[in-house]
C-alpha cells in the first residue's frame, strides 16, 4: 500500500526472465522425447553382419539374405554378363559409379571385389522397393534394349547387373554395395569392411 | 388419487429445476448449446452440398468407437500384427464387422471430405472472412491423410510394408538432413516393429486428439462468422427488427433435422459397402495386403489407396527425386493459399465469369484423371498424361492471381435466391419426359392392370438434349 508505483521495468525483467528460463527447460525437455524416437540400441545391434555360404550358388543365380532387414543380393554372373557389363555403358548415367555409395574395393566396372560375385542393397535409390531380378533379354513389357538387370514395379527405375541406375529414370544414383569381404574363396561377411584388400 | 399424483410430478419437476439450475450456475451449458445450436442462424438456402459436414463429424465418431474396440484384439507387434487382425475377422464376435465399418468408414471419410472442399471451392467459402475456417479445414485434412496412412501400416500386409516404405523414404529426399529424418521416423534402417509400435502410437492417440481439436477449432471459426451458402453472399448484412438475419433460419431444429435425412440417405450406402463389398474390388483394401509384410519382395504393382492417387501421380510424374516429393507437397500447398491466391471478391460460381468456371471445371477433371492415373502402373504413356494433368491442376491454381482481380462477375443479389424444391425437381423431370415420348394407345395386361406404353420421340429428345446444351454453355459463360 505504501508505495503504488509499478515498476515496469522490474516487471519486464521477470517477464523476459520466466520466457527464457522456460524456453531453455522445454529444450532441454525436448532432447530425451525426440532422440527416443531415434533408432533403439536394440535396433542398431541387429545390424550385427552376417555370414553367406556362397559355394552352392549356380552361374546366372541369385539369393536374397537379409542383413540389417534389408534385403542383400548375392548374385553369380556369368563371363557374357561380365562382357556387355564391360561394354554398354552409354545408356548408364553414373557408369563410373561416382555419385554411389559402394566400398573402396568395389569402385570398379563390375562393382564388386571379384567380378563374378555382385552383393548389392535390394533397395531402389528412389523410393525404397525392391527391384525385381530380370536377367533375360529383350522381355515384351521392358523392350528390345533390355539386356538383363534389375527393374523396380514400383515407380519404373531400370538397373544394369552391377546395379548401375540407367539414365532419365526416377532413381538418382546405383543400387547400394554394402561393406563385405571374403573370407575363404566360398564364404564372405556382409556388414564388414575388407581391410587387407585395397581398391582395385 | 389424483391430487397426489399432480403433488408427485411437481416435487419430481421442481427436483429437476433445482439441479439443472444447480449445474448452469456452474456450466454454461444452455448458452453453449444456444449459441451452437438453438440461436446459432443458418442461411435458408443450403441445398445438397451442405450435408457433408455434419457428415464428416459422424464418421469421426464412428472411426472413433469402432476403432477403441479395435484396439482391443489388436496387437502392435510385427510378430503377431498380421494374425491379429485375422484373429479379429474370424474369432471375435462381430470383428469383421467392427473392421469394415472402421476400413470402409475411413474410404467413406475421404470421400465425404472431398466433397466438403469441393463445396467450399464452388461457393467460395475460403474467402474472407472465411480464411481461418478453410486453414482449419485443410489442416484437418493433413491429420486425415497422416492419420489414415499411419493406420493403413497396421494390419502389417504387403501393401501396408512397401508402402510405408515408399512414402517414408520420400522425406529421405530432403536434402542434408533427409537421410536422419527417415531414419527417425522408422525408428531403424528399414520399417521395422519399431515403426509399427510408433504408428500405433500416433494413430490411437496423437493424430486422433490432433483431429478433436481441429474440428472444434474449425466449427468455433465458423461459428464465429457464420456460414456462407450457395448464393456467397453474407447474411448478417440484412436483419431483421429483432436483430435475426432475415435470410437465416437456427441451426437446431431445421438443419439438424435435415441432416438426419442426409445420414439416413449416408448409412444406406454405407451399409450396403460393409455388408456386400467391404474391399470395393481392390479400392478400399487392396488384395495385396491379405498377404503378410515380406522385407525381402515388393509386390508386383504397387499404389496407394484410392484417396492418395491424385497426389501418388504428381509425385511420379516427375522425373527427378526431390522435386517430385516438392511437386507432391505443392499440391497439398496451393489448396492452403487458395484464399489468398483467388483475388475475386465474388464468392459463389453462381456469379462468377466464365474463365474461372471453365478453369475449375479442368481443375476437376485434372484431379479425376490425376487419381485414376496413380492407381495404374507408370508406363511412358500415363506418365506423359500424368505430367499434362500436373500441369492443369498447378496452373488453376498459379494463374487464378492474375486474372481473378479482372474477372467478368455477374450481379450478386442482396438476399438468397430460392433453391428448387425435391418437387419442383420432379415436376421438371416429368415435363421433360413427356417432351421425350409419344403415348400409345393403353394396353391391358396379363394380369389385369392398364399400361400406357410408350415410343420414344426423337423431335422432343433432340429439343431437350439442345436445350440441355443451350444451358450447360449459358451455366459456364
Amino acid at each position: 500500500m505504501a508505495n503504488e508505483v509499478v515498476d515496469k521495468s522490474k516487471r519486464q525483467f521477470l517477464t523476459t526472465a520466466l520466457t527464457v528460463v522456460g524456453a531453455v527447460g522445454t529444450g532441454y525437455l525436448a532432447v530425451p522425447f525426440i532422440s527416443q524416437m531415434q533408432p533403439s540400441a536394440r535396433a542398431m545391434a541387429a545390424g550385427a553382419p552376417i555370414e553367406v555360404d556362397i559355394s552352392r550358388i549356380e552361374p546366372g543365380q541369385l539369393i536374397r539374405v537379409a542383413w540389417r532387414g534389408k534385403p542383400v543380393w548375392v548374385l553369380s554372373r556369368t563371363p557374357e554378363v561380365l562382357e556387355i557389363l564391360e561394354k554398354d555403358t552409354a545408356k548408364l548415367a553414373d557408369p563410373n559409379s561416382a555419385n554411389s555409395k559402394q566400398p573402396g574395393d568395389s569402385s570398379n566396372n563390375y562393382r564388386s571385389i571379384k567380378p563374378e560375385i555382385f552383393i548389392a542393397v535390394g533397395l531402389c535409390t528412389h523410393l525404397g522397393c525392391s527391384p525385381t531380378f530380370r536377367p533375360e533379354t529383350a522381355p515384351n513389357d521392358l523392350g528390345d534394349d533390355w539386356k538383363g538387370g534389375f527393374f523396380c514395379p514400383c515407380h519404373g527405375s531400370g538397373f544394369d547387373l552391377a546395379g548401375r541406375v540407367f539414365k532419365s529414370v526416377p532413381a538418382p544414383t546405383n543400387l547400394e554395395v554394402p561393406p563385405y569381404r571374403y573370407i575363404t574363396d566360398t564364404q564372405i561377411i556382409i556388414g564388414e569392411e575388407s581391410n587387407k584388400e585395397t581398391a582395385a | 388419487m389424483k391430487n397426489k399424483m399432480d403433488a408427485c410430478t411437481n416435487s419430481l419437476k421442481n427436483s429437476i429445476n433445482i439441479s439443472t439450475d444447480w449445474v448452469l450456475k456452474r456450466f454454461p451449458m444452455s448458452k453453449l448449446w444456444n449459441d451452437h445450436m438453438a440461436q446459432y442462424y443458418a442461411p435458408k438456402n443450403f441445398n445438397f452440398w451442405y450435408f457433408f459436414g455434419s457428415l464428416a463429424l459422424l464418421i469421426l465418431v464412428n472411426q472413433i468407437i469402432t476403432g477403441i474396440l479395435l484396439t482391443m484384439n489388436y496387437k502392435p507387434d510385427a510378430a503377431l500384427a498380421f494374425d491379429s487382425v485375422e484373429y479379429i475377422m474370424r474369432d471375435v464376435n462381430w470383428g469383421w464387422l467392427i473392421r469394415y465399418m472402421h476400413s470402409t468408414g475411413a474410404s467413406a471419410f475421404f470421400i465425404v471430405i472431398y466433397l466438403h472442399m469441393f463445396r467450399g471451392m464452388i461457393y467460395g467459402s475460403y474467402k474472407k472472412p472465411r480464411e481461418l475456417v478453410w486453414i482449419f479445414g485443410m489442416l484437418l485434412f493433413l491429420c486425415l491423410m497422416a492419420e489414415a496412412f499411419m493406420g493403413y501400416l497396421l494390419p502389417w500386409g504387403q501393401m501396408s510394408y512397401w508402402g510405408a516404405q515408399v512414402i517414408i523414404s520420400l522425406f529421405s529426399a530432403i536434402p542434408v538432413i533427409g537421410e536422419d529424418l527417415s531414419l527417425w521416423i522408422r525408428g531403424g534402417y528399414v520399417i521395422s516393429d519399431a515403426t509399427l509400435n510408433r504408428f500405433f502410437a500416433f494413430h490411437v492417440i496423437a493424430i486422433p486428439l490432433a483431429l478433436l481439436i481441429l474440428v472444434v477449432l474449425h466449427i468455433i471459426a465458423l461459428h464465429e462468422v457464420g456460414s456462407n451458402n450457395p448464393d456467397g453472399i453474407e447474411i448478417k448484412e440484412s436483419k431483421d427488427p429483432w436483430g435475426h438475419p432475415v435470410d437465416g433460419i437456427p441451426f437446431h431444429p431445421y438443419y439438424s433435422v435435415k441432416d438426419l435425412v442426409g445420414v439416413g440417405v449416408f448409412l444406406f450406402f454405407f451399409a450396403t459397402i460393409i455388408f456386400y463389398m467391404p474391399e470395393m474390388g481392390g479400392y478400399f483394401l487392396e488384395h495385396a495386403n491379405f498377404i503378410p509384410a515380406d522385407p525381402l519382395k515388393t509386390p508386383e504393382h504397387i499404389a496407394p489407396l484410392w484417396y492418395f492417387t491424385p497426389f501418388y501421380a504428381i509425385l511420379r510424374a516427375i522425373p527427378d527425386k526431390f522435386m517430385g516429393v516438392i511437386a507432391m507437397g505443392g499440391a497439398i500447398v496451393v489448396l492452403f493459399l487458395l484464399p489468398w491466391l483467388d483475388r475475386c471478391k465474388v464468392k459463389s460460381i453462381r456469379y462468377r465469369g466464365g474463365i474461372f468456371k471453365k478453369a475449375f471445371v479442368l481443375f476437376i477433371i485434372s484431379f479425376i484423371v490425376l487419381g485414376y492415373l496413380g492407381t495404374q502402373p507408370a508406363t511412358p504413356g500415363y506418365t506423359m498424361l500424368a505430367r499434362v494433368f500436373t500441369a492443369i491442376y498447378f496452373g488453376f491454381f498459379l494463374l487464378l492471381p492474375i486474372y481473378t482481380p479482372f474477372e467478368k462477375t455477374k450481379p450478386v443479389p442482396k438476399k438468397v435466391t430460392h433453391e428448387s424444391s425435391v418437387e419442383e425437381d420432379y415436376t421438371a423431370l416429368v415435363e421433360a419426359f413427356d417432351k421425350m415420348t409419344i403415348k400409345q394407345e393403353p394396353v391391358k395386361t396379363s394380369w389385369g392392370a392398364t399400361i400406357t406404353p410408350v415410343k420414344a420421340n426423337t423431335a422432343g429428345i433432340k429439343q431437350v438434349l439442345i436445350q440441355l446444351a443451350k444451358k450447360l454453355k449459358e451455366s459456364l459463360d
